[in-house]
């Protein structure tokens, strides 16, 4: 098992989101999350990526063997846990380039790995680029400073196809993105799948999983998964709406 | 805990600051005080002429009507002139032909620097001329810069060997009434370095100087002369580093430029004083005046400096544009941590026409500190079309620190043409998760985006000068943040 999500709670200034989550996922596999607006995706994103201001109150994260929740961030990134954010955020002066090249070196070291030479950098980034039809101007900018919502997005996308990570969970990356946009990153997302590794697609609409589709649908809904099932779940949930899943929280599975 | 954690955790400990050492050497001192005679005994104890005895006293009795500037965005508490000892040198005062013949206690100090004087002078090309303490004890390069005619020595040296140029040029930019601490070191200037560039005379290599607070409760009064004839270029780097220690430690210094018709002097500076502990304790005071007079027709002075260091930091290098299309240049990575206070920033005074300035100050805050830009840009009456681009920002780590800016413009000209941007940021939480979700660690992220944010000062830098800076700053930022 890659990833297994044992009762999570967990809670901000005070409030409960998370409130028991349970969640096994193994390599090779792509699960969706979805679930109306506030009801806890991004939460559960954060908690993985191991975001301070959550205090997870109960609960156990098992990832790869280890107690993901003892990791600090960078260790949990060093694993192979990727987050693509939701909001990317802007870091004025630091390029995608040097963003990419510290973060590939701190991992490889992390791992006993030799950095890579800049050369071998260099065409990597380029390959990878290709990946999500990332125009090469991009890698010289600062970090998502005046990005479309789109190419910060296709930018996370980017930084995932570079890391090449072992988890990675995609929170509404289609959110912002038009239709050939949502069909490159899907497709980079889909040349990316392996069975050695994970992917969480976190998103309210159904569109996204036209394109990458997924082995297990979950329903989160105020903080606990009330459905599960396969991509078929994802049809049921656009043609009812998510008042359906609302009426019928009984239906509970693990 | 396992060893590696203990390795680190005591890597950390002795890295506090790096370079706090003391060396013993023995040294020649006036007792402490200030009054006519001493400024005599350190004119007789330099072998001075009297012209020189003569223009300290000028400048002591002048110093004695003034009062210390207050209107600085610094605190500190009162200093006592007469508690401090104006005159140290290392005994004997040899002349070196080659660095074998310097004090062992003085070379050792250079090694536990990481700049052992052979290294910079065979690798990097850079003609050291050491200032330890109040006296040079070594300087290198000289008959290579002797085949072009340029003089690069001490200024006690200057004085007695160069008096024409020296009379000449000393205090013609910063007049020895000029204000409190630059009338102090009028008076009382220890040593300093001295170059001059003949005409048409292009140096070709960075001229480079390093500076070091030795002696105890000695105030360092630096007194630098650069003068490019015409069509001149020279690059002139200093850069400091200062032992750990308890009482507060004065440091005035001046430093003139003069550039005649297009000449180039470009100046770099890297500064590093002992900063005082944690707690705010001790650390320097470093009151220095720059200025450099743009004198000839397409003239061109830069001004450029990564101050991480010292306590408390008050210095404002200028640029006097009167030649007609001279180019003044002030680029500035400021940082203050802890309880540092820092007022810095630079003086415009266009008065040719066609004068052009550029300002680029980036004021970095940690800690509890306080860092402020303080800047004029002067447009006289008679510069017509003079143009000034001022682009000032400040960056914030944490909650506790202070950033301020004080531009004041004086335009006198309509045709003048003047540019001012300013920016705060702050280091948010959620670009250090970004980047720590990136595998990257919390210091590593603050480097990083304090690298980004620098690089445009860094730039202007010679690059191994570059290097050692992007060091610095990151050991002043350390634990800063989390
Ligand atoms: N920093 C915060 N402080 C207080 N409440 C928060 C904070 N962040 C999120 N929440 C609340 O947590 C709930 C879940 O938010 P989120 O995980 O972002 O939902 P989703 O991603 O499913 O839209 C929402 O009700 C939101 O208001
Ligand atoms: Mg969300």
């Amino acid at each position: 098992m890659l990833l297994e999500i044992k009762n999570l709670h967990a809670r901000i200034e005070g409030n409960e989101i998370l409130k028991g989550i349970n969640l096994k996922v193994d390599a090779g596999e792509v699960h969706a999350i979805m679930g109306p607006n506030g009801s806890g995706k991004s939460t559960l994103a954060s908690v993985l990526a191991g975001r301070e201001e959550y205090e997870v109150t109960e609960g156990e994260i098992w990832y790869n063997g280890k107690n993901l929740l003892e990791l600090s961030p960078e260790d949990r990134a060093r694993e192979g846990v990727f987050l693509a954010f939701q909001y990317p955020v802007e870091i004025p002066g630091v390029s995608n380039t040097n963003l990419l090249k510290t973060a590939v070196n701190e991992i490889r070291k992390y791992r006993g790995e030799e950095e890579l030479d800049a050369m071998e950098f260099l065409e990597l980034l380029k390959e990878k680029s290709k990946l999500v039809e990332l125009d090469q101007k991009f890698l010289s900018r600062s970090v998502n400073e005046g990005f479309s919502g789109g190419e910060k997005k296709r930018n996370e996308i980017f930084q995932m196809a570079v890391l090449n990570p072992k988890l990675a969970i995609l929170d509404e990356t289609d959110s912002g993105l038009d239709i050939d946009a949502l069909r490159i990153v899907a497709n980079g997302v889909n040349k990316l799948r392996s069975k050695d590794n994970a992917i969480i697609v976190v998103t309210h609409y159904q569109r996204l999983l036209n394109y990458i589709v997924p082995d297990y649908v979950h329903v989160l809904y105020q903080g606990k998964i009330v459905k599960s099932g396969g991509k078929e779940l994802a049809l049921e949930l656009e043609e009812k709406g998510y008042d359906w899943v609302k009426n019928n929280k009984a239906e509970v599975t693990v | 805990m396992s060893t590696t954690e203990t390795q680190r955790i005591e890597e950390l400990a002795n890295r506090e600051y790096k370079y706090g050492f003391v060396t013993e050497v023995e040294e020649d001192r006036l007792p402490k005080g200030l009054n006519e005679d001493i400024i005599r005994q350190i004119s007789a104890k330099k072998e001075e002429p009297e012209w020189m005895t003569e223009w300290r006293l000028k400048a002591f009795r002048h110093w004695l009507t003034m009062e210390e500037p207050k209107w600085s965005n610094v605190k500190y508490p009162p200093i006592d002139y007469q508690d401090i000892s104006y005159y140290s040198a290392p005994k004997k005062k040899p002349k070196y032909n080659s660095l074998d013949e310097v004090d062992p206690a003085i070379r050792e100090t250079y090694n536990k620097l990481g700049i052992p004087l052979e290294e910079q002078m065979m690798l990097a090309g850079v003609a050291v001329d050491a200032v330890f303490d109040s006296v040079s004890v070594a300087t290198t390069f000289k008959d290579k810069l002797k085949e072009l005619g340029i003089i690069f020595c001490s200024m006690s040296e200057a004085i007695k060997e160069h008096p024409d140029l020296v009379k000449k040029y000393l205090g013609s930019v910063v007049p020895y009434t000029d204000n409190f601490f630059a009338t102090l070191n009028s008076a009382v200037f220890s040593d300093g370095s001295f170059v001059y560039v003949p005409k048409g005379v292009r140096c070709p290599m960075e001229l480079s100087t390093y500076f070091r607070i030795n002696a105890s409760e000695t105030g360092q009064f630096e007194r630098t002369l650069i003068v490019a004839d015409e069509g001149a270029y020279v690059s002139y780097l200093e850069g400091c580093t200062a032992p750990m220690r308890d009482e507060n430690q004065l440091h005035a210094a001046v430093v003139e430029l003069v550039a005649l018709d297009n000449a180039t002097i470009k100046y770099s500076t890297v500064q590093n004083w002992y900063p005082g502990d944690k707690e705010g304790k001790g650390g320097i005071y470093n009151f220095v005046t720059k200025r450099g007079a743009c004198r000839g027709v397409n003239s061109k002075i830069s001004w450029t400096q990564v101050e991480t260091g010292s306590a408390i930091t008050w210095k404002y290098p200028s640029c006097i544009l009167q030649g007609d299309n001279s180019i003044g240049e002030f680029y500035s990575v400021a940082v203050t941590n802890n309880y540092q206070q820092a007022d810095t920033g630079t003086k415009m005074i266009h008065i040719g026409k066609n004068t052009k300035s550029t300002i680029v100050s980036k004021g970095i805050s940690a800690g509890r500190s306080n860092n402020s830009y303080r800047g004029l840009v002067k447009i006289t009456k008679k510069a017509e079309n003079a143009r000034n681009f001022s682009q000032c920002d400040s960056l914030l780590i944490g909650n506790k620190c202070g950033a301020h800016t004080f531009p004041y413009l004086e335009i006198n000209n309509s045709t003048a043409q003047v540019e001012h941007e300013a920016t705060t940021s702050k280091i948010g939480e959620d670009q250090i998760f970004y980047l720590n979700q990136r595998g990257i660690s919390t210091e590593d992220a603050v480097n990083l985006i304090v690298n980004g944010y620098v690089k445009e000062v860094l730039a202007e830098l010679p690059m191994e000068f570059a290097v050692e800076a992007q060091k610095l700053l990151s050991i002043s930022l350390e634990g800063s943040v989390g």
